[in-house]
């Protein structure tokens, strides 16, 4: 039962990408003090945190990050909680801290999250994000995050004739949105033929199918709606909130060409927020590999099984067209501080329903959707969004 | 990540000889095995089962970029194989002559599975081989 509405009033993110000479804390305040302002709002008046990171003990050698960054945010003595999804850890926090505001027990929320990934090689980052996985029967093995994808990817080409050109127009979308977005890692464009030519990581899966090891964070503030109008004049109403979870082993899910978890939330999603699949105008999907973008529009009811890859090569998901997909340039191009990306993703939405989000607007966007995955599917997080003046 | 013997050698049925488990409730066969049935949770009745190791590739891919533990042994092919008896599991296929793609049959092989450092455990474990 949901008590109350709740209202996003204030977003931050911090530049994504490889910040040589940021670190942890730096991250959370440059994006932390960004909500801030951007919500018109003191440090003392937030009541609670959740912080997501997923592995900043690996990466970083630090944990209880949440009580970090309330610290760092000048938030004093306030209950912070660490949230640690995988990938799905921001979208995560943003959940906890809807349900905190929903259910009465607090009125002002941070909802905060942030990874540092470029202080170790990229054989310790990848052998951190296999935690995300089965580590005793995948990571074990030597089974790696693009090597699962990569194994989705071979099975949906079986079955559905899905082709690696397909796939590489995701990155090339990806990438032209990217170039937009003053946050993102990668401002610039990129070619199919970039795509093709680029470095096997784990067949059919090439280094440009692959979200990037970044640097970055995101910070959104939540409030009860009736006194949204308080912060900022265009509150964004969170219409719906859902959450599931699916087996961490990959090969013992029902089937390998769809997420089922990112199937029940978008179901539980549209329900709560009585809406269908076709009433969204914008959606922010997690496409950590190129196939995972093409199943996120199959689960999400965009397209039936077997169709998005097609749709999406023949541009029906680019910037204004049938359906805007990642215009923050998604996982891809905008980056992936895993951490991060739940909340980046939403704070995307939010400056797309304000209207604020100058060379990559969607016209008249109306409703937004994130869509947020951890590991190879055993979390999604979908979160529906309206304007609310 | 160096880990304790007891690490290995609290899998080593399931690694080196495929024993997975059974539920009596309902009929599943687990591979790798499970303390809990996943249709039947509470109401589980786990008995061990040995798998033959026969079966077939589901999906497949190569990887190139391993983790660090791996660093010696890349490339090298990963499958899902569905086991005759219906689970589905992960693991190395070897390289024979055979190319192995979704569908070409496998049997189960013994092998090294990587060195830990320079004085580190020595893991061993199941691969299959495409025949």
């Amino acid at each position: 039962m949901i008590m109350r509405d709740v209202a996003i009033v204030g977003v931050g993110m911090s530049k994504f990408g490889e910040r040589w000479s940021s670190g942890l804390k730096d991250l959370m305040a440059e994006a932390g003090i960004a909500a801030l302002e951007d919500a018109n709002i003191s440090s003392h008046e937030i009541e609670m945190l959740y912080g997501s990171t997923m592995a900043s003990g690996r990466f970083v050698g630090q944990e209880h990050t949440a009580a970090l960054m309330a610290d760092q945010l000048g938030f004093h003595n306030i209950p912070a909680v660490r949230l640690e999804n995988a990938c799905a850890s921001g979208g995560s926090a943003l959940r906890q801290g809807y349900i905190a505001v929903a259910s009465g027990i607090h009125d002002i929320v941070v909802v905060g999250g942030v990874e540092k990934m470029t202080d170790v090689t990229s054989g310790e980052a990848s052998t951190a994000l296999g935690g995300a996985g089965d580590q005793e029967w995948e990571l074990f093995q030597g089974i790696t995050f693009p090597g699962l994808y990569a194994l989705m990817a071979k099975r949906h080409m079986y079955e559905y004739g899905t082709t690696e050109e397909q796939m590489a127009s995701v990155s090339v979308k990806n990438h032209d949105n990217a170039s937009k977005n003053q946050y993102a890692q990668f401002r610039r464009a990129i070619t199919i033929d970039d795509v093709m030519r680029s470095k096997m990581v784990s067949d059919p899966l090439k280094l440009l199918d692959c979200s990037p090891i970044s640097d970055g964070a995101a910070v959104a503030v939540l409030v009860p709606l009736e006194k949204a109008k308080k912060y900022n004049d265009t509150p964004i109403k969170i219409v719906a909130s859902a959450q599931a979870s699916d087996t961490l082993r990959l090969a013992e899910r029902d089937s390998l060409t769809e997420i089922k978890a990112t199937k029940i939330a978008a179901q539980n999603a549209y329900k709560q927020a009585k809406l269908e699949a076709k009433d969204i105008d914008v959606v922010e999907v997690h496409d950590c590999f190129s196939i995972a973008e093409i199943l996120a529009m199959e689960d999400l009811g965009f397209y039936k099984k077997g169709k998005a890859a097609k749709a999406i090569a023949d541009g029906e998901t680019t910037l204004n067209s049938k359906l805007s997909v990642n215009t923050s340039g998604g996982l891809k191009g905008c980056g992936h501080p895993v951490g991060a990306t739940g909340i980046k993703q939403a704070a995307e939405i939010v400056w797309q329903l304000r209207g604020d989000a100058k060379e990559r607007q969607v016209k008249n966007a109306e409703v937004g959707m994130t869509h947020n995955v951890g590991g190879s599917g055993a979390t999604a997080v979908v979160h529906i969004y309206k304007r609310a003046d | 990540m160096e880990r304790s013997s007891s690490s290995l050698w609290r899998k080593i049925r399931s690694r080196y000889d495929l024993v997975g488990n059974e539920c009596k409730n309902c009929g599943s066969n687990y591979f790798p095995p499970r303390v809990v049935c996943r249709k039947c949770g509470r109401k589980s009745k786990m008995v061990e089962k040995k798998f033959a190791g026969d079966g077939e590739i589901y999906s497949i891919t190569r990887i190139r970029v391993p983790p660090d533990t791996f660093k010696d042994e890349a490339p090298y092919f990963i499958g899902v194989i569905k086991l005759k008896e219906g689970p589905m599991v992960e693991g190395h296929v070897l390289e024979n002559g055979i190319e192995p793609k979704i569908g070409t049959k496998v049997r189960l092989r013994f092998r090294k599975m990587y060195v830990e450092g320079d004085e580190g455990l020595i893991y061993y474990q199941y691969k299959f081989e495409p025949v």
